[in-house]
């Protein structure tokens, strides 16, 4: 096998809540709490899960937009969680991001023009004035607007042309990987779909590694290659598309997937309501941390973790449900659609 | 292709309409330095009162008056009349020379103040505001000052050293630097975390930059809306000052040190305190009147909606 793109292996971010200047009992968020995940290249892994879960730290982290506590963040087999400064500069040329919000991740008082110069200037990738238009010109007619829009600011775009150009300062760098983080959740059903499909479009023409961040179902089965399903800071569940879709091996997958609204109307699916909140990742649950709300747990899923365990299909699933004798596991029903 | 040159019949039971009259007014809407003038009233009075207190204290020589200092005893306390504009003091100085010199005074302490606490308290804001482990030890020395108040501070720094204006100038600026500091802190907080200032980063753009050129320009906003409130309030500290004799020396006229003379003679020769403090209360009102109309200007939320 091939060297993956990015890896991650347990990845763990605590946030310090309390204890300051003055001292006090320090205590911790458990944002991401043990993640490993692998990206290959030109491959989209989608990251799905309820917000809160840890996601968009994850992506931040493989970033490296703040120090993570423990574990490592490879990517094309350098580890980049510790890397000095000369080496983080080439990996962030690497590894690009486009954020959910197209209204604030642009600069309102830069121009377009010095949106996109920036990454090209930092990275050095053009050696005159002359050959950043150049470059620029490129990135316009790569993601489809007119080229005399360079001399706008953010604030003369619509919401999805806005996107356009924080995909446009991503490939600026000529990034191998992309975080999309929550790229498309806060655009509108047609110009999502404008912006899902040039994803897919440049992925395949630039052979760009997609690392998308999502809460909408519906889109991630539309664009994915693998989803990892993330819970309360860990994952729970990692497979390709087809199999996560077809027969997921966790009951929180399931009961997410319960949860995307059928495009048919008057037609439904039975759902799987959770029962109670999500636990508080400063006191994640002892055991599994699903099983407060899991409708099949047992004694077990108290007092053990469950750990990630391959099954055939590259079919990552945690839960002891999966130890069980097949005629005992829930989860082997095909799931209702 | 338009309508009316189009002599097309129209097909069969269709009727091409006749055209709507002209129910609503056309507007013209102003545009250029008018518009700008009338959309911002607030900024086209302050800004105007300012503009002729400015002209004031430039031309104060050449606008009808006398050497402000010179002492005649013989026309001590005289009223205001059509030789003594605004009457004499107690040493028969000519009050009006004196007001009109006061405004220097004032508008120097206070567009000082307001550039050099703007720029003392962005540094300091900034620096907390981006380097977290300075934050702590930095803002609880900024509160510890501000815990004093301005005009005691003042007072105290005024105690320690000579009376002269820049000595002013450094004392209320060492006062008001801990209210910019903490502005432009909370600013800077807010904007680290906007999702361009981490596109930044992640485009390989390194610290300096990052201050200079995505959290810098958008702290100017509010800075300047606050520079004009420092403005304001620094004059009013300023005839404070010299009212109670610890502020500009008595040998340059000042609206505070006029007022302070003519404290004792208050019940009878009340015109003596009252044209200093016309022009204070109108110069600070011009100010705030233009700090209010930019900050309608520069945050349209706040405003009342145009």
């Amino acid at each position: 096998m091939t060297r993956p793109l990015l890896e991650v292996n347990d990845l763990k971010k605590h946030y310090r809540i309390a204890g300051g200047l003055f001292g006090g009992k320090p205590s911790y968020v458990y944002a991401v709490d043990g993640v490993s995940f692998e990206v290959a290249r030109g491959e989209t892994l989608s990251l799905v899960g309820e917000s809160g879960c840890g996601k968009s730290t994850v992506g931040r982290a493989v970033l490296r937009l703040f120090d993570i506590t423990s574990g490592q963040v490879v990517l094309d087999g350098q580890r980049m969680d510790d890397a000095s400064k000369d080496t983080l500069q080439t990996f962030r040329r690497r590894v690009q991001v486009v954020f959910q919000d197209p209204f604030s991740s642009l600069n309102p008082r830069m121009k377009v023009r010095d949106i996109l110069a920036e990454p090209i200037r930092n990275f050095g990738l053009a050696r005159s004035s002359a050959e950043v238009d150049e470059r620029v010109n490129k990135l316009m007619d790569l993601v489809g607007l007119p080229r005399e829009a360079v001399k706008r600011l953010p604030h003369q775009f619509s919401g999805g042309q806005r996107q356009r150009i924080c995909i446009a300062r991503a490939l600026a760098a000529e990034p191998e990987l992309i975080v999309c983080d929550e790229a498309v959740s806060a655009l509108d059903v047609s110009v999502k779909a404008q912006i899902v499909n040039l994803l897919q479009d440049l992925q395949r023409e630039l052979g760009l590694a997609l690392l998308f961040i999502s809460h909408d179902l519906a889109i991630v089965e539309h664009m994915t290659h693998r989803v990892a399903v993330m819970y309360l800071g860990k994952l729970v569940e990692v497979a390709p598309k087809r199999e996560l879709f077809a027969a997921p091996r966790h009951p929180y997958t399931r009961a997410l997937l319960s949860a995307v609204p059928l495009p048919e109307p008057g037609a439904q699916r039975e759902r799987i309501i959770l029962k109670g909140d999500v636990p508080s990742p400063v006191n994640p649950p002892k055991g599994c941390r699903f099983h407060t709300r899991c409708p099949h747990a047992f004694e077990r899923c108290r007092v053990e973790e469950p750990e990630l365990k391959i099954a055939p299909g590259d079919h990552w699933s945690a839960c002891h449900l999966n130890d069980l004798p097949l005629a005992e596991n829930p989860m082997v029903t095909p799931l209702a659609s | 292709m338009t309508l009316a040159s189009d002599h097309r019949t129209p097909p069969p039971g269709l009727a091409i309409a006749t055209p709507l009259p002209d129910i609503l007014k056309k507007v013209k809407p102003r545009t250029g330095f008018v518009g700008f003038l009338r959309r911002y009233p607030t900024i086209a009075i302050g800004g105007f009162l300012l503009l002729v207190l400015i002209f004031v204290a430039v031309f104060a020589g050449y606008l009808g008056t006398v050497d402000p200092t010179a002492i005649s005893p013989s026309r001590r306390n005289r009223v205001p009349s059509e030789l003594y504009w605004f009457g004499t003091d107690m040493l028969g100085r000519d009050l009006y020379s004196r007001v009109l010199y006061g405004t220097r005074v004032s508008l120097t302490v206070g567009f000082c103040v307001a550039i050099f606490a703007s720029i003392g308290g962005l540094a300091i804001g900034l620096i907390a505001g981006y380097v977290r482990w300075l934050d702590g030890l930095v803002m609880r020395a900024m509160d510890s000052l501000m815990s004093i108040p301005p005009i005691l501070l003042a007072v105290a720094l005024m105690a320690i050293t000579r009376g002269s204006v820049g000595n002013v100038i450094l004392a209320i600026t060492v006062a008001e630097i801990p209210r910019v500091a903490r502005l432009v802190r909370g600013v800077v907080l807010s904007l680290r975390e906007q999702p361009y200032v981490d596109g930044a980063i992640a485009a390989g753009t390194r610290t300096p930059m990052i201050i200079l050129r995505h959290i810098l320009p958008n702290t100017l906003a509010p800075m300047t809306v606050q520079a004009t409130y420092i403005c304001g309030s620094a004059m009013i500290v300023e005839a404070i000052l010299s009212f109670i004799g610890a502020g500009t020396p008595p040998n340059i006229p000042s609206w505070g040190n006029i007022m302070a003379e003519g404290r004792a003679l208050w019940q009878v020769k009340p015109f003596i305190v009252f044209f200093p403090a016309a022009f204070l209360s109108v110069t600070v009102l011009a100010v705030n009147l233009l700090g209010d109309g930019l900050r309608d200007m520069l945050d349209p939320r706040a405003s009342k909606g145009h």
